[in-house]
């Protein structure tokens, strides 16, 4: 009865989905295969001269080639399989960071609650821009630092929404029972805790993900993000950013690569989000 | 006729498109006359109410029939001419003061909003009346009253304050939404004393929301009970407490008349709980308990009783060991329990077992019925396989639930009383000598309720297990207590068997507490203002 | 009475001016440290691994990072408090000389900006919020979410493409040159600061959104219809008093985006501000100068959500007014 009635509501969520939610799954999908496949979808390699400085579009090149003589869009499709791969390796660094220490703080409370807290109130006193800048300039640039710096300022951020998630769930009744029945710390969080906090999380995740491949991208572009030869769609921004005042969009290409990532997955966290609010009442 | 209501349907926005919740309701209305609409939760009494001002809240429409003020349909008027009526000829009391009125501005500046909108009223003239009200419903000094934020005030004053706005534009009709639900009783008295005193003065209709039949006959003219967004049947108030047509309504009308029959309890020399000497409060704040004292014989039902913040749910935490006391100790079976819940035994934590007021969020939503209650069983006696099942089917049996139909449920596909049983199936699985129940009934219905009453005064006599049974429902006390302890401030003020608790009170608080408590009798209100409470 | 009224309040605005000013010095030592403790010698990594050991103990020596910690932080803060930020190390120029015309130049920018997103998005967001789930509401809602999700230099370059290039309404460089008019500095900087607009004001309009669809589920809400209020007024006299606390909060949290987006369009369109002197001082490693500029945005950011919060209090009724 109940993989019936599940089946079921899957049916129904779809037909109830927005074309906006639909529009992202299909764009995030499309981002994965080029990321997943980008050696064999990419016409030459990342780092490979093919042809003359600024060739324009059309021929072999469909994109033209960039300041150095590469193929446009053989970098626009690697640079999908290194930007989005940093950002989600990132992303995810960030999101464990941020998920552990914030669900520690709200189940033990006390002091552990307290210093977390106050840790991530001063990290998160400065812009986190700055602070990148200010940390990047200290440790050198290199990918390594990169993820490690962009993964700490981002996780803070994660701490806070899933403190705040599980410290909702934490003065549940049904909680309070559990803790009566002399469940430990580790029962608390894996079994009351995090099913209930597992909604906000995973949204939380997309938008996590946005953010912080916004920032690797912003980076990249002030020249600070994977080092040459990588392509990564930042950087070509700005290799290539003078043709733009010779009218000549190319430059805008990775550009455009990243925003619309950015909106397919803002659009299926939107809804996510609208539906888990709209479950509420 | 002032109001006259046809055949009125009303939708509300779900998963799937539209369900009706009102399936075409009649309500009439002569000018000075109060109806009074009772039923349980989802019997669509509010939605009715907001709708004769031709309002619908969001997520609802209305979807057919008319609401007729003085011969203008409301309905057919767009929102922009519907709002000359609303807080002018139809104002509206809601259930919580508190939360109703707007934190940001005085109450004397919300009660001038409506006549200056509406333009009946100068500032200067609303204010004198406003102050004229106030002196009216009792307040305190009346004439500066209207100064004060709404946050400065208490609540009984608060849900006065709210009947005097609803008269601001002196209106034909007032719309009161469970205007006392939220109270403690000896504050309800006066609040109830003051709607109906304004009622009368101006000539007021009105119609009386509530859940509680003895607060509707203090009050109405005529009584319309509605079920599932029907009427059920209407008539005047005394033949309607006297002699309801409907089954429907003669079983609300006997839920209160259910008592258990009294026990002779084995003289007891130790008793399953004892509390003696418990001083405790909150980190640095002061005392909560004051020097709390009492027992709970074996097999036993001990209420504890008192209004809001007189300590009942802080001797409760105290006992499950929440809160370790700053003085005093509790003895289990002549054990003394260690004050921390850490330091206690999983024998100590199995004997104690606790069910909850708000079943909703007393049981995970993610969790289903079966792991709901396998983790007692479990956790405290090691059971598995086909031994854990056979014992779970035995639970459901006990709380008379089908276990096929519900074992594999999610909490969120239950009603409100078969979760209450799963909460109650929880504890038992443990196999307790001591249930603390809190307030387990006042969320429910009284149908509902009274089947959770029956169920554990059953439970008791299978399998010997003592209740302390806080509540604030004096009606349920006598329903199924066999002792009570009545608390206020944070001390036990009385405590005797029921009958010598309730029915000669010797303590002038629960005497306060026993007249304060309204009757079926349409009468009792008029004694009681009579006797010179408020 | 007024004495006892104003005593809780003054309590709270004062505590929240000592975290504020105990958050600017943990700030500050954290921003002195950054460079000072972690791993590595600065000095070697910043001259390169073919210095020979005398110029990097030279170096050291310059930079004083063969004294004390606590006393090179109590020079250092020192020298800040009075203006003095050090030399740079790219070019031996005093900071402060290299910060002063840059500093008024991203701050005429960033107001610029704020000037008309503030007051645009907290309109927006009101409208938004009054007419929720209508065609405004939703049409606002998929366009802020399309600006939020476009990188701050795409937008920049696509105003430069279309408003400079195709159009030539605007010029692309924003070099206001030496001592510019009033009337040069706001055409120089139309593109840089439509740029910013565009981002903080998507940011802020969707917060400003949720904060008074927040306050309209209140009951208080309810009551304010059922007493005959127009739509606007409810959102203006129920609504926006008691959403007033969170917008502020929500304005001067958008001063990040701001300064995010402040070094990202200095770099783009060439403005000579601090954000782009930063990043020039990063891709140098020239640390003096990036640690004034950070210190700078930080305590900038910190003094305004400062002065936020004391706003918030001060504007709570249960505050302002208590039992």
């Amino acid at each position: 009865m109940s993989a019936t009635a599940r089946g079921m509501s899957i049916g129904r969520t779809l037909r109830h989905m927005p074309a906006t939610a639909i529009i992202g799954f299909v764009l995030i999908a499309a981002y994965a295969v080029v990321t997943l496949f980008a050696p064999v979808l990419a016409p030459y390699g990342q780092a490979e001269i093919v042809g003359a400085q600024f060739e324009p579009w059309g021929g072999p090149f469909p994109l033209g080639t960039d300041a150095l003589g590469r193929d446009m869009l053989s970098r626009l499709i690697w640079g999908a399989r290194n930007t989005v791969t940093v950002a989600l390796l990132t992303t995810v660094l960030a999101f464990l960071l941020g998920s552990v220490t914030g669900l520690l703080a709200a189940v033990f409370g006390g002091w552990v609650d307290m210093v977390l807290s106050r840790v991530v109130d001063i990290l998160m006193a400065i812009p986190a821009l700055i602070f990148t800048l200010l940390l990047l300039s200290a440790l050198g640039p290199g990918i390594g630092n990169l993820v490690m710096v962009i993964a700490v300022l981002d996780g803070t951020r994660v701490f806070r929404l899933a403190r705040a998630a599980a410290m909702d769930v934490m003065v549940m009744d049904y909680v309070e029972a559990a803790r009566l029945r002399g469940e430990g710390t580790w029962w608390l969080i894996r079994r009351e805790v995090l099913p209930n906090i597992a909604a906000p999380l995973i949204a939380e995740f997309g938008l996590r993900f946005c953010f912080v491949f916004l920032t690797i991208s912003a980076l990249s572009f002030l020249g600070l993000g994977l080092p040459p030869p990588l392509a990564d769609w930042g950087g070509m921004v700005r290799d290539n950013a003078a043709l733009i005042t010779f009218g000549d969009i190319t430059p805008l290409l990775p550009a455009a690569a990243i925003a619309v990532l950015t909106i397919a997955v803002n659009f299926v966290v939107d809804w996510m989000l609208h539906r888990a609010s709209g479950l509420k009442d | 006729m002032l109001l006259d209501i046809r055949n009125l349907k009303v939708e509300a926005r779900g998963e799937d498109g539209w369900t009706p919740i009102l399936h075409g309701v009649d309500l009439q209305l002569d000018r000075g006359e109060v109806v009074g609409l009772i039923g349980e939760s989802g019997a669509g009494k509010s939605t009715l109410g907001v709708a004769s001002m031709g309002y619908a809240a969001p997520g609802l429409r209305f979807a057919g029939g008319e609401v007729l003020l003085d011969g203008t349909d409301l309905l057919k008027l767009p929102p922009a001419r519907r709002r000359p009526f609303r807080g002018h000829r139809i104002a509206y009391v809601a259930q919580s003061a508190a939360a109703s009125f707007n934190p940001a501005w005085r109450l004397l500046t919300q009660f001038t909003e409506g006549p200056l909108i509406h333009g009946t009223a100068t500032r200067a003239e609303s204010e004198a009346f406003a102050r004229d009200l106030y002196a009216r419903m009792n307040l305190p000094d009346p004439d500066n009253f209207g100064l004060r934020y709404p946050h400065q005030v208490s609540g009984g004053q608060l849900q006065r304050a709210m009947v005097a706005m609803a008269m601001a534009c002196r209106p034909e009709l007032i719309v009161f939404d469970e205007p006392t639900t939220a109270l403690d009783v000896t504050t309800q008295v006066s609040v109830l004393a003051a709607i109906r005193e304004s009622v009368r003065d101006f000539n007021l209709a009105a119609i009386y929301i509530t859940h509680d039949l003895a607060v509707v006959a203090q009050m109405a003219d005529r009584i319309k009970v509605m079920r599932h967004g029907r009427e059920v049947e209407e008539a005047p108030t005394r033949q309607m407490l006297e002699a309801p047509e409907e089954d429907y309504t003669r079983s609300l009308w006997a839920v209160r008349s259910f008592r258990r029959p009294p026990r002779v309890l084995p003289e007891d020399e130790v008793p399953a709980l004892r509390a003696s000497g418990v001083t405790a409060g909150y980190d640095r704040g002061g005392d909560v308990l004051r020097d709390v004292s009492f027992e709970v014989p074996h097999g036993s039902t001990v209420a504890v009783v008192g209004e809001s913040g007189s300590g009942k749910s802080t001797t409760a935490r105290v006992i499950t060991g929440l809160l370790p006391p700053r003085l005093g100790q509790v003895a289990l079976n002549g054990q003394l329990l260690p004050p921390r819940l850490a330091d206690r035994t999983r024998e100590q934590l199995r004997s104690v077992q606790m069910i909850y007021q708000m079943a909703d969020t007393a049981l995970n939503p993610r969790q289903t019925i079966r792991q709901i209650l396998s983790r007692p069983l479990s956790f405290y006696r090691r059971l598995s396989g086909k031994a854990r099942e056979a014992r779970l089917r035995q639970l459901m049996e006990q709380i008379e639930l089908e276990p096929n139909l519900f074992l594999g449920r999610l909490p969120g596909e239950l009603s409100g009383g078969q979760k209450q049983r799963i909460g109650i199936a929880r504890a038992l699985a443990a196999e307790p000598d001591f249930i603390i129940c809190d307030e387990v009934t006042s969320a429910l219905d009284q149908l509902v309720a009274e089947g959770i009453l029956r169920l554990l005064s059953r439970l008791q006599d299978e399998t010997g297990v003592s209740y302390m049974f806080i509540t604030h429902d004096l009606a349920t006390v006598r329903a199924i207590a066999d002792r009570v302890v009545v608390m206020q401030h944070g001390r036990v003020v009385d405590s005797g068997t029921t009958s010598e608790v309730l029915d000669r009170p010797r303590h002038p608080y629960t005497a306060e507490l026993l007249a304060s408590v309204p009757e079926a009798d349409p009468d009792w209100l008029t004694r009681r203002i009579a006797e010179g409470a408020g | 009475m007024s004495a006892a009224q104003g005593h809780p309040l003054r309590r709270m605005i004062l505590r929240r001016l000592l975290i504020g000013l105990f958050t600017l010095f943990v700030i500050s030592v954290l921003v002195f440290l950054a460079v000072s403790l972690l791993p590595g010698d600065i000095a070697q990594q910043v001259l390169g691994q073919a210095a020979t050991p005398e110029t990097v103990a030279a170096f050291r020596r310059e930079l004083g990072l063969d004294e004390p910690l606590i006393q090179r932080y109590i020079s250092w803060i020192g020298g800040v408090l009075t203006g003095d930020f050090g030399r740079s190390l790219a070019n031996g120029r005093p900071v402060a000389e290299l910060l002063a015309g840059r500093l008024g130049n991203t701050m005429f920018l960033a107001t610029y900006a704020a000037v008309i997103a503030v007051p645009f998005a907290v309109l927006i967001g009101l409208l938004a919020a009054l007419w929720r789930g209508g065609w405004f509401d939703r049409t606002a809602n998929v366009l802020t979410l399309t600006a939020i999700s476009f990188p701050e230099f795409f937008i920049a370059y696509i105003l430069m493409y279309w408003l400079s290039v195709r159009l030539g309404l605007f010029p692309s460089i924003a070099d206001p040159g030496a001592s510019p008019s009033l009337g040069d500095m706001i055409t120089r900087a139309f593109l840089p600061a439509l740029t910013l607009v565009l981002v903080v004001t998507a940011h802020m309009m969707r917060m400003t959104r949720a904060a008074v669809v927040n306050v309209l589920g209140a009951p208080y809400i309810a009551m304010a219809r059922l007493k005959g209020a127009s739509p606007w007024r409810v959102i203006t006299w129920h609504a926006l008093p008691n959403a007033l606390a969170p917008i502020i909060n929500v304005i001067a949290l958008n001063v990040a985006w701001l300064i995010a987006g402040v070094v990202i369009v200095e770099v783009v369109f060439v403005y000579p501000g601090l954000g782009q002197l930063m990043v020039d001082s990063v891709t140098n490693r020239d640390i003096p100068v990036v640690q004034a500029c950070a210190l700078i945005f930080a305590a900038v950011y910190i003094l305004l959500n400062l002065l936020a919060d004391v706003l918030a209090i001060a504007t709570n009724p249960r505050l302002l007014h208590p039992r």
